[in-house]
């Protein structure tokens, strides 16, 4: 087989792990459904860093392949190149970890074959958006995985739970909306579909009125699914009611390729990216930055608490990326990376709580440190490196963009930033509080730590968190480095794909 | 075709429908096969496909139509829908990239013409057609269930 | 010009029932009317004045065909919607068995 076929590979897995975890689900028992959904995710992870190494070799740092054999711009293209390889790398490896937890975290569950096709399905979608080069076909991805997670959000079945999930529908439908709407005005104004091509047109038009109007729709819809701070509404409520997993899934990827990363690929590659458009991500990600940490503080449901950090953290990642030079754009890249580790830790952590204990509350939790000695110590790195203490990776991306923040001279943004790093410091030193340290309590004393699976990749994913900071070595830095070009170069995006076709 | 007399709507609903349905799902197989090669194709046909059966949940009720296609066979044949494009799609690898059409492709304007899409748009009914009857089975399952509590 | 208006009319009216009724019904018409507005919208945008139908004919040769395109992504846009409205309808009817009501106001157990 061709090696460049590995990119519509991508797509293919989880599709068709889907749908046959669907039929094949009801028949064998747990056990045969657990190594069905986990070689998947080992098959994708391999994959994706396949994908790092052929990108290397190929002709313009760019994985392009024609679907169907039609070239662009008649045909769909998926196109990848260090950004989606970057973006590849993360997703399907926390996918893997979440894969693993979820196999003994979904014993209690009873209808779990289920649980694994829309995993999937949630799946799909991410990595569709990723690899597509056709602006229709992201939106079709887009809707796939978020229409896995309203219905993911809603596994439990109970009264909250479909609470939140009839709200996140709602409201992110709505924001899917928006996003259609400016993907017509963008097809009226350029007859075309394929992202390349429509940059080039973008590029050579003197049209004042149609780039402000669809960035308007653009940041309304993207940003809803990023949860930036006026359209967040949703998260606090969808994002603690899923299952742990789910959550952290949610809260790891999904609102990172969702909205940050289509947002990028959108504004630098296709729109033309503008100080206007710098200027409103700088103020979205330092207002998100601020409330979202200002509302963690007051609460005492964990997952809830971990719910708004999400918002807080996104704040910091379209700050980075809003600064515009290529360190902001490196800090931006690299938290992303971190906090896609690091929360989905924590929420693994809330979810092994959960597991062992039955509760989410802070106030009736106190001492787990004696028994369940494994989540409190990945639990301590996981706080340590979202509250920026020096050896954990937290720690690089948040210096990376306070630098660049005093480096571009914008000074309350990096006052802010600050901060907003104090406050997270003093809200997970309540949750190390209350949770682990303290007094045993009565009620916990025949807790037992969680199962083997789900200790396996709590610890994994702390040893990434410890050895994160070492991707700023030179030897390692090209891989955030390259996506930092295709971001900072973002014309070139459309020249290399249409140059590749012409050929 | 046996039931309660009591379920569902009027002996002259009933009476029409047992004459409209046959012809409603074969109009909706003759949508399916001409796809190609006229308006149509695998979703409006997968649709009136879908519409007969609900049309028989309707007058009969939901007893008599899950009898026909129960909700467990109905989601396993939405799942190898998908599965059956998805491999169509995949075969594609053999003519050289994914979704090459790699069968024949004959003559415009004949049934058996355009080589792979014939085959996707039975893929796309099969999907459609038991998947939207799917959810409405269930859905009406939903609203039974409530009524027992 | 004016069918455009008509779109954003309609628009606007899906907007007003999302956001200002209490009841979920209401609130998932409204969703609704949005995403037919936006299918009404995209599918405008390929017409052009006298277009024909874009299907190639056996006996004639067609010239003056709408752009096809839009057609394509609507259906899409369609097919999702309606997995979108199927989704939120189970969920509807089920938040009814626990709460026992329709109206938003009185669904409030998440708070915070």
């Amino acid at each position: 087989m061709n090696s460049i076929n590995v990119v519509p590979l991508f797509v293919i897995i989880p599709l068709f792990s889907a749908f046959f975890i669907s039929i094949v689900g009801k028949f064998v028992k747990r056990n045969a459904v657990y190594a069905l959904s986990v070689i998947p995710c080992i098959l994708l992870s391999f994959f994706s860093f396949n994908a790092l190494r052929l990108l290397q070799s190929a002709p313009g740092h760019m994985l392009l392949y024609k679907i169907g054999g039609w070239a662009p711009p008649f045909g769909i293209c998926m196109a990848v190149d260090a950004f989606g390889v970057f973006m590849l790398v993360v997703v399907n490896l926390v996918a893997l970890f979440i894969c693993i937890y979820s196999t003994g975290y979904m014993e209690k569950y009873t209808d779990m074959p289920k649980f694994f096709t829309l995993f999937f399905l949630m799946l799909t979608g991410m990595n569709g958006l990723i690899v597509t080069g056709d602006l229709f076909n992201l939106f079709v991805f887009l809707e796939i995985a978020s229409v896995a997670s309203y219905a993911l959000v809603a596994f439990g079945t109970e009264a909250e739970e479909l609470e939140a999930a009839f709200k996140y529908a709602i409201m992110g439908s709505v924001a899917s909306c928006f996003i259609f709407l400016g993907i017509a005005f963008l097809y009226g104004f350029t007859s075309t579909l394929n992202m390349a091509d429509m940059a080039r047109v973008l590029a050579t038009s003197h049209s004042v009125f149609i780039i402000p109007f669809v960035s308007a729709l653009f940041i309304m819809g993207f940003g809803l699914k990023a949860a930036l701070v006026p359209f967040h509404a949703w998260l606090p409520d969808a994002h603690p009611s899923a299952p742990a997993s789910i959550s952290a899934m949610l809260s790891g990827v999904l609102i990172k390729t969702l909205g940050v990363y289509a947002l990028a690929r959108i504004f630098f590659n296709v729109l033309g990216i503008t100080a206007t458009h710098l200027a409103v991500f700088r103020f979205l990600g330092a207002i998100s930055l601020v409330i979202g940490v200002v509302l963690a503080l007051s609460q005492w449901d964990l997952k809830r608490l971990l719910a708004y950090h999400s918002i807080s953290q996104i704040g910091y990642v379209v700050l980075g990326i809003g600064i515009g030079t290529p360190l902001g754009i490196f800090g931006g890249l690299f938290h992303l990376l971190n906090h896609s580790v690091f929360k989905s830790l924590l929420f693994l952590n809330s979810g092994a709580i959960d597991y062992s204990v039955g509760t989410r509350d802070l106030k009736h939790m106190s001492g787990l440190k004696e028994k369940m000695p494994i989540t409190a110590g990945t639990n301590m790195i996981a706080s340590m490196s979202i509250a920026g203490i020096p050896p954990f990776n937290g720690f690089f991306s948040k210096l990376i963009i306070i630098f660049a923040c005093v480096q571009a001279g914008y000074f309350g943004y990096c006052l802010i930033a600050i901060v907003g790093s104090i406050l997270t410091l003093a809200s997970f030193m309540k949750v190390q509080r209350y949770a682990f340290l303290g007094e045993l309590r009565q009620a916990c004393q025949n807790v037992k730590e969680a199962p083997f699976v789900m200790k396996f990749s709590m610890i994994a994913l702390a040893v990434i968190c410890v050895l994160g900071g070492f991707l700023l070595l030179p030897s390692l830095r090209p891989f955030i480095n390259n996506a930092v070009d295709v971001l900072i170069e973002g014309a070139k995006y459309s020249a290399i794909i249409l140059g590749e076709t012409a050929k | 075709m046996r039931h309660n007399p009591d379920a569902g709507m009027s002996i002259i609903v009933k009476t029409v429908t047992r004459l409209t349905v046959g012809l409603i799902l074969l109009f909706g197989i003759y949508i399916v096969l001409h796809g190609h090669i006229s308006p149509g194709g695998g979703f409006a046909g997968g649709v009136i496909i879908a519409l007969s059966f609900v049309h028989l949940m309707l007058a009969f009720g939901k007893d008599v139509a899950s009898r026909k296609l129960s909700k467990n066979i109905a989601s396993n044949l939405e799942a190898v829908g998908a599965l059956m494009f998805l491999l169509i799609a995949v075969a594609g690898f053999f003519g050289g990239s994914f979704f090459v059409n790699i069968l024949e492709k004959g003559t415009p304007f004949k049934l058996f013409s355009a080589g792979t899409m014939l085959l996707n748009n039975v893929a796309i009914s099969l999907k459609v057609g038991v998947g939207l009857f799917a959810i409405f089975l269930a859905l009406v399952i939903l609203e039974g269930s409530k009524k027992k509590k | 010009m004016m069918i455009y208006l008509l779109c954003l009319i309609l628009f606007c009216i899906g907007l007003y029932g999302v956001l200002r009724k209490r009841n979920i019904v209401k609130i998932i018409v409204g969703l609704g009317i949005i995403e037919y507005s936006m299918n009404l919208f995209f599918v405008l945008l390929g017409y052009r004045t006298h277009g024909r139908s874009p299907i190639e004919a056996r006996t004639e040769n067609v010239l003056n065909m709408v752009d096809p395109l839009p057609q394509a992504v609507v259906l899409t846009s369609i097919v999702i919607s309606l997995a979108v409205t199927a989704l939120v309808i189970s969920i509807a009817i089920r938040i009814y068995e626990y709460y026992g009501t329709f109206d938003i106001t009185k669904i409030k157990r998440l708070k915070g």
